[in-house]
């Protein structure tokens, strides 16, 4: 009875440079609904930290975009390492990526904190050792 | 401020999408931590960064960025200068260090911008 719209993308965490692709064509494809831009934009940054995080810590995972009548839910899901201390991980500027990440630009603290302050709902499931499940919504304003 | 004359205020060479040098620019960011470039709103904005890698083309697109100046004469790759020209985004290379470049702009009224979400 939903009328839901959902985007699946297969994050490859072998290749940094790649990385951000799936927000690239995010970005694209909420565009061609012809949705608000502030929102396009919201979704689109917090999925390509996302996307980032992914690829540096986890080796790839998978990113479902979900476009509902009141909000856009997005899932990022991988089978990584895990994040041991959550709490730790949202302070701005708390990093455990390489230098390699650092000398891209990224690596800085920021990717969590950014994901938070760009949705309006962020939620982290994250076992050590199995993987860690994303969940973020942006809602569309109240006319 | 025109795109345009960014670039001359800079000595700027542009590498891509010259046939949007009359766009405005209200506000730049001089950065090369992109995760810092992603924690503001910028309206209409300029990135000037020292950091060449496909990331920093990315991240402008993600910010609906139209400008991207490269400092201290870095020389964006193919792939990038592709990047951007599909998203029609002013790719230019510059002699100047970051500090000079902002300082530039900056004294010629180009403000930054920084309005934390």
């Amino acid at each position: 009875m939903s009328d839901e719209l959902v985007f699946h993308f297969d994050i490859d965490g072998e290749d940094f440079t790649s990385a951000g692709q799936a927000s690239v064509q995010i970005k694209k494809n909420l565009r061609q609904l012809g949705l608000p831009s502030e929102i396009i934009r919201r979704v689109s940054i917090a999925m390509y930290e996302g996307e980032i995080n992914m690829v540096v810590h986890a080796r790839g995972g998978k990113a479902d975009v979900i476009v509902r009548e009141d909000c856009i839910e997005i899932r990022l899901a991988d089978s990584g390492p895990g994040i041991k201390n959550i709490e730790q991980a949202m302070q701005e500027g708390f990093s455990t990526a390489s230098d390699e990440v650092r000398s891209l630009g990224f690596g800085a603290g920021m990717g969590l904190p950014n994901m938070k302050r760009y949705t309006d709902e962020m939620h982290i499931d994250s076992t050590v050792g199995v993987g860690t499940t994303v969940t973020m919504k942006v809602y569309f304003p109240v006319e | 401020m025109r795109i345009r004359t960014m670039q001359e205020l800079l000595g700027a060479r542009v590498v891509c999408c010259e046939e949007n040098l009359d766009r405005q620019v209200y506000s730049a960011c001089g950065c090369d931590l992109m995760s810092d470039v992603l924690a503001y709103v910028k309206d209409q904005a300029v990135l000037l960064t020292g950091l060449v890698n496909p990331q920093v083309v990315r991240t402008a697109e993600m910010m609906d960025m139209i400008c991207i100046v490269f400092v201290r004469s870095k020389m964006p790759s193919p792939e990038m200068i592709e990047m951007a020209k599909e998203h029609g985004i002013v790719v230019m290379c510059t002699e100047k260090r970051l500090y000079e470049a902002c300082g530039i702009l900056y004294s010629n009224g180009l403000v930054g911008s920084a309005t934390k979400v």
